[in-house]
């Protein structure tokens, strides 16, 4: 190939007066692909280049490794300490994950509650969070036709929002009330906790915090707030707190005649 | 004997007024899909409590209703009644009919409508609702087969295995629609092995109820013979499939009020739930199932046939509506003893109006089902020019002939 003279030589390849209109649709093809890939690929790059952001700062759950079941993550409540009125749980669990009353509270989404009981018989008063309990045979799961609601190996039970086609079979079959139809549009989502008009959510113990090595919102607001009612950890550990308290307090699961294994545990209830 | 003909719908007014309505109502229902995903579920009454609301009420009503539907082909191909046989097509096309008009319905009520080839594509082979996917496309697959061996002359000889395939296959269907709400463990108002046959008893009351009055509507529309013995025989049918409802569904509830735990939600549906025991007691026991019985068991003729029809089918949609909507507006139970109250209504009975979007969305289902008829008998040979009592078809198509434009000729053997 000769080299550029001014344009002079038939075969430079430069933008010259001399370039025939075959080259110039040439250049032109050549140079919207490298556009077309440029655009293609640049916010994949992007999002690699973040996710291995990510994963530096997982030093025990790096990312590209799987969850295994040699863990199972659990909650530990204690009624004594959680407080009557206390929202603190709920609040923080909805700045997290980015939930929010509409002004619509029967269609809103609710990942936690509180839930005031009152015994017909002594009138004892409790206080107790209720959320998705994350249980070993979840019935959610069990029915939801696409595999959307799926438990991890560690025990975890999320909804995969790109296969939930919005039946709500899985709110029908859950024991707790724990899921949530998502009734309107939403905005201002939060990147790790994808949410969308048409799909079913509840609690995800804070996945994204947990693969990070950090414990659920709502467990560090409520410590947060002085009380301490709530732990949070391994129940397959037996030196792990939880299992620690399991194994020395009786503890209760909500519809344990269901014998879902539910991995939120309550203690005085 | 006799031979059967069958031809084309023919008459003008009596196939485009109603055709019409029927494009005007199915417009409504689309148009309501949209509404409804456009703006999301909060524009319906349904919500967090009540996930499942009219809709799905009219989708069951449906689904139930197509696989009962089939039952007059079956009775005429299984059972070898030979005064069924004619009846036998328009007994498969309704059946189709009713179906496609169902699952549209809730197809358009998901939340992801535009995620159907998802949920046709990945499946969890644990829920009931993947396996529904297939006894309900198997279920079209299959009689459509069944209804083309029917009209096919060649292939007379299959009707009978085909026809048998259809009738086990609608079995497993009614059984797969009732198990959606019995395998349901956490809640009281379900959770119930007797569901997969209260659903199947109740499709053959409804899907009689329906087959005669659209096999009267056709007819009449034709001014085609549809002679009262008949009627009446179809009728008592009605009866007996109705008597059939009214005993699982007794045995539904008393079995229920043997178990403790169950005897709050049995008190709201049966007694003290308001709209509920309403329907259940008016609706679905002695609008739905003893004055049918009684008219078509005590004073049998064409005008109370079809009445017993028109009730019958008042009956079945509220006998779903108790079911769906009642079973899930009674709270769950996850503290016993306990009264409980929370923001999210735990603990209370949970209310629901229906709104007009749901209602439009479940008669354009309705819509769906019967314009695929109408447009069905008018351009395919589906409908005897009489049925009368004497009817002696034989089996399949030995002794039929479809007749196009040659009118009234008898068909040469």
């Amino acid at each position: 190939m000769s080299k550029c003279n001014g344009g002079k030589s038939a075969d430079c390849g430069c933008n010259s007066e001399t370039s025939t209109p075959v080259e110039t649709a040439r250049r032109w093809f050549l140079k919207s692909a490298a556009a077309f890939t440029t655009i293609a690929l640049a916010p994949n790059v992007t999002l690699l280049a973040y996710a291995q952001e990510g994963g530096a700062q997982q030093p025990g759950q790096p990312r590209g490794e799987p969850v295994t079941a040699q863990k199972r993550w659990g909650l530990l409540i204690d009624l004594s300490k959680c407080a009557e009125g206390c929202e603190a749980c709920v609040g923080a669990c909805s700045r997290e994950n980015g939930w929010k009353a509409e002004g619509h509270p029967r269609t809103d989404a609710q990942w936690i509650r509180k839930v005031n009981i009152k015994n017909r018989k002594s009138g004892v008063e409790r206080s107790l969070p209720v959320m998705c309990q994350h249980c070993d045979s979840p019935p959610c799961v069990d029915v939801c036709p696409t595999g959307a609601s799926f438990k991890r190996a560690d025990g975890i039970v999320l909804v995969d929002k790109h296969i939930c086609i919005g039946c709500r079979y899985c709110v029908m079959a859950c024991p707790y009330q724990a899921r949530s139809f998502i009734h309107e549009p939403v905005e201002d989502q939060k990147s790790y906790a994808p949410r969308g008009k048409g799909t079913v959510e509840s609690c995800t113990l804070c996945v994204h915090r947990v693969d990070a090595g950090r414990e659920p919102a709502c467990v560090e607001a409520c410590e947060a707030a002085g009380h301490k009612a709530m732990i949070f950890g391994d129940l397959n550990d037996p030196a792990s707190e939880i299992s620690q308290r399991i194994a020395q307090f009786p503890t209760h699961q909500i519809r344990a005649d269901l014998r879902l294994d539910t991995g939120v545990r309550y203690q005085n209830l | 004997m006799k031979r059967v003909i069958y031809r084309e719908l023919e008459t003008e007014p009596g196939f485009w007024g109603p055709l019409v309505a029927l494009v005007l109502l199915v417009g409504a229902g689309l148009g309501s899909a949209y509404y409804m995903e456009h703006h999301g579920h909060v524009v319906t009454g349904m919500d967090n409590r009540i996930v499942w609301g009219l809709p799905h009420v009219f989708a069951i009503l449906l689904i139930v209703g197509a696989s009962g539907a089939l039952n007059v082909a079956s009775v005429g191909s299984v059972f070898g009644i030979a005064a069924y046989k004619p009846m036998a097509r328009l007994s498969a096309l309704l059946a189709i009919a009713l179906l496609a008009g169902g699952l549209a319905i809730l197809v358009l009520d998901l939340g992801r409508p535009d995620r159907l080839v998802v949920a046709m594509t990945t499946f969890n082979f644990k829920s009931i609702f993947a396996w529904n996917v297939f006894l309900y496309t198997g279920f079209l697959a299959i009689t459509v087969a069944y209804l083309y061996v029917m009209m096919e002359r060649n292939l007379g000889g299959w009707t009978k295995p085909v026809g048998t395939l259809a009738f086990i296959w609608r079995l497993a269907l009614t059984t797969g629609t009732g198990s959606i709400f019995g395998w349901l463990v956490a809640r009281d108002a379900y959770n119930s092995a007797v569901m997969a046959p209260l659903f199947i008893a109740l499709s053959l009351a409804l899907g009689t109820a329906a087959f005669i009055l659209i096999t009267s509507w056709l007819l009449a529309a034709d001014g085609r013979p549809f002679e009262e013995s008949v009627v009446t025989r179809l009728g008592r049918l009605l009866g007996i499939f109705a008597a059939a409802n009214l005993y699982f569904a007794g045995v539904q509830h008393i079995s229920a009020l043997y178990i403790a735990e169950r005897v709050p939600v049995e008190d709201f549906l049966l007694v003290s739930g308001g709209i509920y025991p309403v329907l259940f007691w008016g609706g679905q026991v002695i609008l739905g199932g003893l004055i049918p019985m009684a008219l078509v068991f005590f004073a049998a003729s064409r005008s109370t046939v079809l009445l017993a029809s028109v009730l019958a089918i008042i009956g079945a949609a509220a006998q779903i509506y108790v079911i769906i909507i009642g079973g899930q507006a009674f709270p769950l139970s996850m503290f016993p003893g306990y009264d409980v109250s929370s923001n999210i209504f735990d603990g209370a009975i949970a209310d629901y109006t229906p709104s007009l979007p749901e209602a439009a969305l479940g008669l354009g289902g309705i819509a769906i089902a019967l314009t695929a008829v109408l447009v069905a008998v008018r351009v395919l040979r589906i409908l005897p020019l009489q049925l009368i009592g004497e009817t002696d078809a034989a089996d399949g198509n030995a002794g039929t002939q479809s007749s196009g434009s040659q009118k009234g000729r008898p068909a040469a053997a």
